[in-house]
């Protein structure tokens, strides 16, 4: 299903949290876009890479137990709603921590780690999962 | 120019059995629902101009696209040479279709459509159906980092209550009210009643929602024939009219929408729906709406405007009941009638069409004039709104 360039396509943003920022109304978005949602034609050209922190808080999580099939050597997991402080929220995990330590509003920072594989001997993806401050 | 508008009339409707349908194949349980459209309207197929199927994910579980023509072949229409086509639009696959035929019909191009949903979900099993289902979310940014679609509810579901003070018990009630309902519909996937209690204490599925939170896997089709006012009356046929329609799209991926919470496509095509069809919220006779999660039972009921943001609680109770204020899914809903993805949104037209003609049995909700249909894709990327009846 063409998933390794689907997934090679991404990394970059994936692995070094690069947004995308609008020289118009300087929103940052995350995952990035080509066209900023409030302005618009005037975003056309203006979008820009911008570093984020990896920094943010929580937003709200659940602990998911019923788990996809790349996923099923991780049951259960904590899947979460970041907010992070350049503005942009996002899903991703929370990992090295026990379920009952994760409240909302809860300060979080990026950690690089392995997301899941595709089948016992498919491609492992990489990227962004977060743990608690 | 004179430009003459045809109102849009269900005459005919019929759907298969929904639940785990081991034995019998997409194609077939699409062939059977319109089938039985055909002979309910008691037509023939002959006079059907175009053809409108829903479907959401069969290119990858069942490895079929080119729907259309699957559909219009073994319905045994291939040599009227009439046009058939797909519509995919997620989970909201069927409220979409409907509108096309309603806009088909509208525009008076058509006289004749019909609608036909399916969806064959158990031809894949247990976690590999999870994967194939998250493909309503954005893969890329949510299903990638492990979202499913009740993962994503439930982290709807946490903020929610803790914002306003809810708890699981109020989403519960969905549950059991949609269970209830449809124990007294014998196409329901199930038809056993539940409790609160048990509600509460199934198996969780992504906390903090249960088994009994969620819609189950369910094969099924269902199918209606939208004629116009023409077509009608040139053949003494009666019909339940389609007030209104409207759709409205919201963000892909709940985490850049302006709240985790707040459904926007739903409130903006109820809105619209209402107005084109120049009623308000307190004319509405019963509601199905899109409780693919019980969390969303809540949320809908507000987002579609029944009560204000935090308040749907106070409705779960005695509101939503058969005999309540604003009965909610007498079918049984996304929980307990089903959810074939691309037939969930026209078996709603369905259980509308047999309520509105007085036919839905035990279920019948007593003096119905008119109902609103909520059809949702994927955690709320959009909602399609119909309103049928009489205003
Ligand atoms: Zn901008």
């Amino acid at each position: 299903m063409g998933e390794v360039s689907r997934f090679w396509r991404e990394s970059v943003h994936r692995y070094r949290l690069v947004a995308h920022k609008c020289g118009n109304c300087m929103k940052v978005y995350f995952p990035p876009r080509d066209v900023c949602p409030i302005c618009h034609r005037e975003s056309i050209g203006k979008m820009s890479e911008e570093q984020l922190s990896g920094k943010g808080e929580i937003e709200s999580f659940s602990v998911v137990h019923d788990v996809p099939s790349p996923f099923t050597r991780q049951r259960p997991y904590i899947l979460a709603i970041i907010k992070l402080d350049e503005g942009p929220s996002i899903t991703a995990q929370i990992v090295d921590c026990d379920p009952g330590e994760v409240e909302i509003g809860k300060r979080v920072s990026t950690v690089f780690r392995k997301i899941a594989q595709q089948g016992e001997s498919g491609i492992i993806e990489y990227g962004y999962k977060f743990v608690l401050d | 120019m004179v430009t003459v508008l045809s109102d849009a009339y269900i005459i005919g409707a019929g759907e298969t059995k929904f639940g785990e349908l081991w034995e019998k194949s997409l194609r077939e349980l699409a062939v059977e629902a319109g089938l039985r459209a055909v002979e309910n309207a008691g037509i023939y197929s002959r006079d059907v101009e175009v053809l409108y199927g829903s479907n959401s994910l069969a290119g990858i579980i069942n490895g079929q696209e080119n729907i259309g023509a699957l559909l219009s072949d073994f319905s045994g229409i291939a040599e009227n040479h009439i046009p058939a086509i797909r519509i995919e639009a997620s989970t909201a696959s069927g409220g979409a279709a409907v509108r096309q035929a309603y806009l088909a019909v509208k525009s008076g191009e058509y006289d004749l459509v019909m609608v036909g949903g399916v969806e064959k979900m158990t031809d894949v099993y247990g976690s590999e159906t999870l994967d194939l289902t998250s493909s309503v979310l954005d893969r890329e940014w949510e299903a990638f980092f492990g979202g499913t679609p009740a993962a994503l509810a439930a982290i709807t579901a946490r903020k929610y209550m803790a914002d306003f003070k809810v708890d699981k018990e109020a989403l519960a009630m969905i549950s059991v009210n949609d269970h209830l309902n449809a124990s007294k519909n014998p196409n329901a996937h199930y038809r056993n009643k539940i409790t609160v209690e048990q509600a509460m204490n199934s198996t969780p599925v992504a906390e903090p929602l249960n088994l009994m939170d969620c819609s189950p896997i369910t094969d099924g089709a269902a199918a209606i024939l939208v004629a116009s006012e023409n077509y009608i009356k040139k053949n003494r046929l009666e019909g339940v009219r389609i007030l209104s329609s409207a759709d409205a799209q919201d963000y892909l991926a709940v985490h850049s929408r302006k709240s985790i919470y707040g459904l926007d496509s739903a409130k903006i095509a109820s809105q619209k729906a209402l107005s084109k069809a120049g009623m308000k919220i307190g004319d509405v006779s019963f509601v199905e709406l899109h409780d693919s999660y019980s969390i969303y039972g809540l949320l809908e009921l507000e987002d579609l405007g029944f009560a204000e943001k935090g308040k749907a609680k106070d409705l779960v109770y005695n509101e939503i009941k058969l005999d309540g204020r604003i009965p909610v899914n007498p079918s049984g809903g996304l929980k307990a009638k089903g959810n074939p993805f691309g037939a969930t949104g026209v078996g709603q037209f369905v259980e509308a069409y047999m309520q509105l003609n007085g036919k839905a049995g035990e279920r019948q909700v007593k003096g119905a004039k008119n109902a609103m249909l909520h059809s949702m894709g994927g955690t709320g990327s959009m909602s399609v709104v119909h309103m049928v009846g009489d205003a």
